[in-house]
């Protein structure tokens, strides 16, 4: 089974031939309550990576493990290949993952430039090096053509939904992330600053990272995933290429955790049912 | 509100842009002085008027006063300077508050700690007990009150009591002790800073002692001149390099500000404003009090501290995950609080000349919760500057001491500030509310 997987993966990454982020046999309880059970999970590089599942399928506990808020209890995590403990949100981004939370966790009252830099600010002899942050601040956002913004030193609170969800993934790939979460980026948001969003998605993707999305919306999920990974009360029942799935077998695998039309899928994937 | 983002609501590109133009503090936006004040004025009609009211609040204080003061005292320099002192313990108990309040914590205890950092100095300098150097005695109550600070920050963010409560219980805590630490030595509660000592002097001197005119005048010219530079090459380099920048006008007209004003207030203290022989000069209190807000605005605004600061008050969340270690920032912020609600003491025993159990901490919190509240700084948290509890501190005093000069008796003093306060109150409230509705309509 997790060979199966492993050799897909391979299989499936087009560059690295290794995916980026490998999770293999993750277990999470809390108390008697099993969250995930024995889950794989594999995210490429340069590939978007949609994780799909009904509420309470265990998306966000997986994502917390990833991002090393959650301890694991089994399991192994191998990144670029090599194996490695995540303890903490610092080994996390140490390593270069980066997590975007579905309230983004921007402070209102700050600028642009003060929250990309909440907590790593570049100090110059005790004082602020507000110059420096802000050049680089405005070049990553114009790396990611995030143009809309009249000024990055206006406040967050005067900015729109996506405009908000735009500056925290600026500030999630600026510190040279290699993978990134996004949980839920477009939830909030009306249809031209859901473009907008999943375009810069995309961008993040062109640039060669690994991006994993979490999203309940399966028209964004089919309009930028690469791959998909379905999660059905804490299995991992499904994860292959997008082309490999349709709307129809997506939804039974979030609500059934197997799919009646998988035919054409299971001879390539095989992983649904699995555990 | 035209608040939402333009391409959902608004496809009037017109329209877009005069809604982007409401949401954005003018300075960073524009490139021309007319520009600036067109965003400003867009700014203040849309509920965030930044200082503005309080200024206007000093202008009609000032106006109503001068108008109806018995031979139009008000702006006379012995009155302005009087004022001066007066309104100096408070914008110091205010500019502590802050600390508390940019959390969005309160601490109700400011008064009374403070009463005990003077009862240490007064008591420490006495020539007939303890006899210690002026310095090492500002210090002790210093370094008392920066640990009651840590005592209250302590369980405030450890234990997680709410800072009303601690600091509440703080307020009847010192009081206590303020009476306890003045029954010592002999002089029956009435510890007091008269007498010939020169150590003592130094102490009454705080408040009432002057510096000579010329001297006033070098001092501020160095001080106005450093200011200014550092204003204009700031400014400057960042215009060069093409970062966010006032333009050139506005810097000018902000350095023109500050020495206007600076000449006014030495040239007014430079006024002999004795009825018999020569009093002149800037009381010691004015750079005193200076010096606290300069540290404190630098702090605040130039330092990784302060930024964390007003990232807890704005979204704690947000700073937790940022790694940051928010019960550290927090149980400084209370130190620093207790620390200048010490310096705030010391010299309100200096304008007393001594300490009694008649000193009202309980009253001196109030004005000083209530100078921050009108100078602009909010009770929810994340928004505020040291600059408000100077602004709020002069209106307070200036309502005060005008009400005096009228022979009002307290009661209508403490009516006029309340309903000062609820005006600020209400201002701090609605500009709040649009922000909030704004970005929910946002969303």
């Amino acid at each position: 089974m997790a060979q199966d997987t492993v050799a897909r993966a391979v299989r499936d990454a087009p560059v690295s031939g290794e995916s980026l982020l490998k999770a293999r046999g993750i277990e999470k309880h809390f108390g008697p309550v099993q969250a995930l059970t024995s889950v794989d999970l594999d995210l490429p590089a340069g590939q978007i990576t949609a994780l799909c599942g009904d509420n309470g399928a265990g998306k966000s506990v997986l994502t917390k493990c990833v991002a090393g808020i959650y301890q694991i209890d089994h399991g192994q995590f191998f990144w670029e290949g090599q194996p490695v403990q995540i303890h903490g949100p610092r080994d996390a981004s140490r390593l270069g993952i980066e997590t975007v939370y579905q309230d983004l966790a921007l402070a209102d009252n700050l600028d642009i430039v003060q929250n990309m830099f909440l907590g790593r600010e570049n100090v110059r002899n005790g004082f602020l090096n507000e110059d420096d942050m802000e050049r680089a601040a405005s070049k990553t956002l114009a790396n990611l053509r995030v143009t809309t913004v009249r000024s990055i030193r206006q406040p967050v609170a005067s900015l729109s939904g996506g405009q908000r969800q735009s500056v925290a993934v600026a500030k999630a790939v600026m510190w040279n992330s290699k993978l990134v979460m996004l949980d839920e980026p477009t939830a909030a948001l009306g249809v031209v600053q859901t473009n907008m969003v999943l375009e810069l998605v995309r961008r993040l993707r062109d640039r060669g990272l690994a991006v994993m999305v979490i999203s309940h919306n399966l028209n964004d999920v089919f309009q930028v995933a690469d791959r998909i990974a379905v999660l059905y009360l804490g299995r991992m029942v499904a994860q292959d290429r997008a082309s490999a799935f349709d709307r129809q077998s997506v939804v039974e695998y979030m609500t059934t955790g197997t799919s009646s039309r998988g035919q054409r899928v299971d001879g390539e994937a095989g992983t649904h049912g699995a555990g | 509100m035209a608040r939402a983002e333009a391409p959902e609501s608004a496809p009037d590109p017109t329209a877009a842009a005069e809604a982007a133009e409401l949401e954005l503090p003018p300075e960073i936006v524009a490139q021309s002085l007319g520009q600036w004040f067109r965003g400003w004025m867009v700014r203040i009609r849309s509920g965030d008027s930044g200082v503005l009211p309080v200024i206007l609040g000093l202008v009609i204080i000032t106006l109503v006063f001068e108008a109806v003061s018995p031979h139009n005292l008000f702006l006379s320099a012995g009155n302005l300077v009087n004022l001066f002192q007066q309104s100096a313990v408070i914008m110091v108990l205010a500019m502590a508050e802050i600390f508390a309040l940019l959390l969005g914590e309160i601490d109700l205890s400011v008064g009374y700690v403070g009463a005990v950092g003077g009862v240490i100095a007064v008591q420490l300098v006495q020539p007939r007990t303890t006899n210690w150097p002026w310095w090492a005695a500002i210090i002790a109550a210093l370094l008392v009150c920066a640990v009651i600070g840590g005592w209250q920050g302590t369980l405030i963010t450890r234990l997680r009591l709410p800072s009303l409560i601690v600091t509440l219980a703080g307020l009847l805590v010192f009081n206590g002790l303020m009476l306890i630490l003045l029954l010592l030595g002999p002089f029956s509660g009435y510890p007091n800073l008269a007498g010939l000592s020169s150590n003592l002097q130094v102490l009454y001197k705080l408040m009432w002692g002057a510096i000579d005119p010329i001297v006033s005048w070098i001092g501020m010219v160095v001080v106005v001149g450093l200011v200014g530079f550092l204003l204009w090459s700031g400014d400057s380099r960042r215009r060069r390099s093409g970062l966010v920048a006032p333009p050139v006008s506005l810097t000018l007209m902000k350095i023109a500000l500050i020495a206007i004003v600076s000449v006014v207030v030495v040239g007014i203290c430079n006024i002999n404003r004795a009825n018999t022989g020569v009093v002149e000069g800037v009381p010691w209190v004015i750079p005193i009090v200076l010096f606290v807000f300069g540290a404190w605005m630098l702090l605040l605004q130039r330092t990784q501290f302060g930024r964390y600061v007003y990232a807890i008050g704005g979204n704690p969340e947000a700073a937790r995950r940022a790694g940051i270690k928010l019960a550290a920032i927090r149980t400084w912020c209370f130190v620093l609080c207790s620390l200048t609600a010490g310096i705030g003491g010391i010299l309100y025993a200096s304008y007393l000349g001594g300490m009694s159990n008649n000193v009202n901490g309980g009253q001196l919190v109030l004005y000083a919760v209530a100078a921050a509240v009108i100078g602009g700084t909010s009770l929810f948290g994340g928004r505020g500057k040291v600059l408000h509890g100077l602004l709020g501190g002069l209106v307070i005093g200036g309502i005060y001491n005008g009400l005096y000069l009228l022979s009002f008796d307290v009661q209508w003093t403490f009516i006029v500030t309340g309903f000062v306060l609820l005006v600020a109150a209400t201002i701090d409230s609605l500009s709040r509310r649009s922000a909030t509705s704004g970005s929910a309509a946002r969303v």
